[in-house]
């Protein structure tokens, strides 16, 4: 176990300094130049090879880069250009709002999607299993930033409230602050819920049908017990391959729902820097996010070896 | 295996089952029958599509032009979903609307499945080291965030409906070409295929004339499955504001903006765009899933056999 963990982190490295490369290289290719928009709108030197200069962006790529990486490691993100602020500094306020947001978000997809997922399967082609999967194709298919929209809209026009626009910090009020994300995270967390649940149906279904869940069956055993005991373990392999795909794209939908919701996280400082082509800002918070994503498809790794020991590298 | 082949669900046998080979109006009947939902949603793709080609005609207004005197009037006889705060029509709006979802569907799932089927053919049948280094491409392809990619990409390309299908197309293609592959190592095990290379075959026309025909239907769904994707990807893009420029509508920008902004006056600014979205979304999965379960009984995961 320890082993192959431990190899997975080796070849997580790789995969980080290619990543880091592309999260470099991105941002330099946005069409125009951030150095004449700073000059023209915000006038921080005399002319173009000044400023320039000044922001180091006048050497070579490749010199940028090392540079820039050898900083990373240090933990140095540079500062922003436009506010002057290490990037370092705004990313660990931000950072925890998103992750709070994207954590509760799985948390719900889960809890949503294992249990009907598990109910559709073990009574297939009855009622609740036409149910489930209807709603689960609804959920797929209706845009997350419309059901936001409906739901900050619809209770505002029947009752005249509206969800709290003011951040709550946890400091200060903690049950609010965790409330304030419940909405947000339920909406975000249900096309997820709907993608976990039609492939835990459809894995449980596969494997209820091999010869050693017959097998338990004819020994008697209770329902309970053959789907959570024999059946459940093995379908739900599969299942969380595409739990560390889902982490990806929850943390994509946290730029439309921070801004629907304006909940001040990394979505909304990304879509601002990327709007001002505030290069450090888009390189810091991309590397964040990528390690964030590298780092859950490890533990995704690791829960394999868990679930199924014959996986061994 | 006995118990599971008794309660097989009669809808469960393929279509090719009548010795009699039906005529397509047959096969359509068949299927409307076996799959209503299917057929539902093939309706709801069949009325999308058919908005977007005959736009001009169906919408009662230009999709830009201002009615004097018909600022945010809420739905009725003369404006059936209303007007918004420059006193457009949204019915004509959300019609001419159809024809960016339409076109960016499409265009982007004809590159992404172009791309796929490239990838996914040439990566299952050659196998060995290329096969290792591309799936390890579109593994690094498929772990990054969707939506935070697409925006970075539009950033650089810029707004617009031809690079909206060429950043969708591009990331489209790397979740395909995995099934895609996996469908190719099971045809290309298949005897004929080695038939074909004892005959002197070389490996282009062996994958153009003998794997692509087998290989056609998982790409097919793989492709009605994707419409749904990318409109939707599309209208997240649109409402982010980096889609199609206004003043041409797009679903998901009317529901940004001014239909954000004037939502509390006029609630169908955020309503009818949303709901036309998610019915055509609705109607390509259900189209996709029918066909999938019909099609290619090895894509479904799962079969019949109730388990009581």
């Amino acid at each position: 176990m320890k082993k192959y963990v431990f190899r997975r982190l080796l070849v997580a490295i790789p995969s980080l300094l290619i990543a880091s490369f592309i999260v470099f290289l991105l941002p330099r290719l946005l069409p125009g130049d951030v150095v004449q928009l700073m000059l023209e709108e915000k006038a921080y030197g005399k002319d173009l090879e000044e400023l320039r200069a000044k922001m180091g962006l006048n050497r070579p790529f490749y010199v940028q880069y090392w540079e820039w990486l050898g900083k990373v490691v240090r933990g140095d993100l540079g500062e922003s250009l436009w506010t002057r602020r290490p990037v370092i500094e705004e990313l660990a306020r931000r950072l925890p709002v998103s992750l709070e947001l994207g954590f509760l978000a799985l948390i719900f997809a889960i809890i949503i999607a294992l249990p009907i997922g598990v109910l559709a399967a073990i009574r297939q082609d009855s009622i609740p299993d036409y149910v489930a999967r209807s709603l689960a194709i609804l959920g797929l298919s209706v845009p997350g930033f419309w059901i936001a929209t409906l739901v900050v809209l619809l209770p505002a026009i029947w009752w005249g409230w509206s969800p709290p626009i003011q951040f709550t910090e946890f400091t200060k009020d903690r049950w609010a602050h965790i409330a304030q994300f419940i909405l947000p995270a339920f909406i975000l967390g249900v096309a997820s819920a709907a993608a976990i649940m039609r492939l835990t149906r459809a894995m449980l279904l596969e494997v209820l049908r091999q010869d050693y869940v017959r097998t338990a069956w004819a020994k008697g055993l209770r329902e309970g017990v053959v789907v959570a005991k024999h059946s459940l373990k093995n379908a739900v392999i599969p299942v969380v391959t595409v739990l560390g795909i889902q982490i990806a794209q929850i943390l994509g939908g946290t730029v439309i729902f921070e801004q629907i919701f304006g909940l001040p996280g990394m979505g909304r400082f990304l879509f601002d820097a990327i709007n001002q082509r505030d290069y450090p800002v888009i390189q810091g918070v991309n590397l964040v996010i990528v390690s964030v994503v590298v780092t859950m498809n490890l533990v995704v790794d690791a829960m394999y070896a868990l679930l199924d020991p014959r996986i061994r590298y | 295996m006995a118990n599971h082949v008794q309660t097989l669900p009669a809808s469960a046998t393929p279509l090719s089952r009548p010795a009699r080979r039906p005529g397509w109006l047959g096969v359509l009947w068949t299927f409307c029958r076996r799959k209503p939902l299917g057929a539902l949603g093939g309706v709801l793709v069949l009325v999308m599509i058919l908005m977007a080609i005959f736009a001009n005609l169906i919408a009662p207004y230009s999709y830009d032009e201002t009615i004097r005197g018909a600022r945010m009037k809420a739905p009725g006889a003369q404006f059936w979903m209303g007007t918004d705060n420059l006193g457009r029509d949204i019915f004509s709006r959300v019609v001419y609307g159809a024809r960016v979802s339409v076109s960016v569907g499409f265009g982007a799932v004809l590159l992404a499945n172009f791309l796929a089927a490239t990838i996914g053919i040439t990566s299952g049948y050659f196998g060995g080291k290329y096969d290792i280094c591309v799936q390890r491409v579109v593994d690094a392809w498929q772990s990054f965030p969707f939506l935070i990619v697409i925006l970075s990409i539009m950033a650089v390309l810029g707004p617009g409906l031809l690079n909206v299908i060429l950043a969708l197309g591009t990331l489209g293609a790397a979740a395909a070409s995995r099934v895609i592959r996996g469908a190719t190592i099971s045809v290309a095990q298949n005897q004929y295929i080695e038939a074909a290379r004892a005959v002197g075959a070389g490996h282009f026309r062996i994958m153009v004339r003998y794997i692509f025909p087998n290989v056609a239907a998982t790409i097919i769904i793989l492709a009605t499955i994707g419409l749904g994707g990318a409109i939707l990807a599309e209208s997240a893009l649109s409402f982010l504001g980096f889609g199609v420029p206004p003043p041409y509508p797009a679903w998901g920008a009317m529901l940004s903006g001014s239909g954000r902004s004037y939502m509390y006056t006029a609630p169908w600014m955020a309503i009818w765009p949303g709901a036309a979205i998610s019915l055509a979304v609705f109607g390509f999965n259900m189209l996709g899933d029918a066909l999938r379960d019909i099609l290619d009984p090895r894509l479904r995961g799962a079969g019949g056999g109730r388990l009581r």
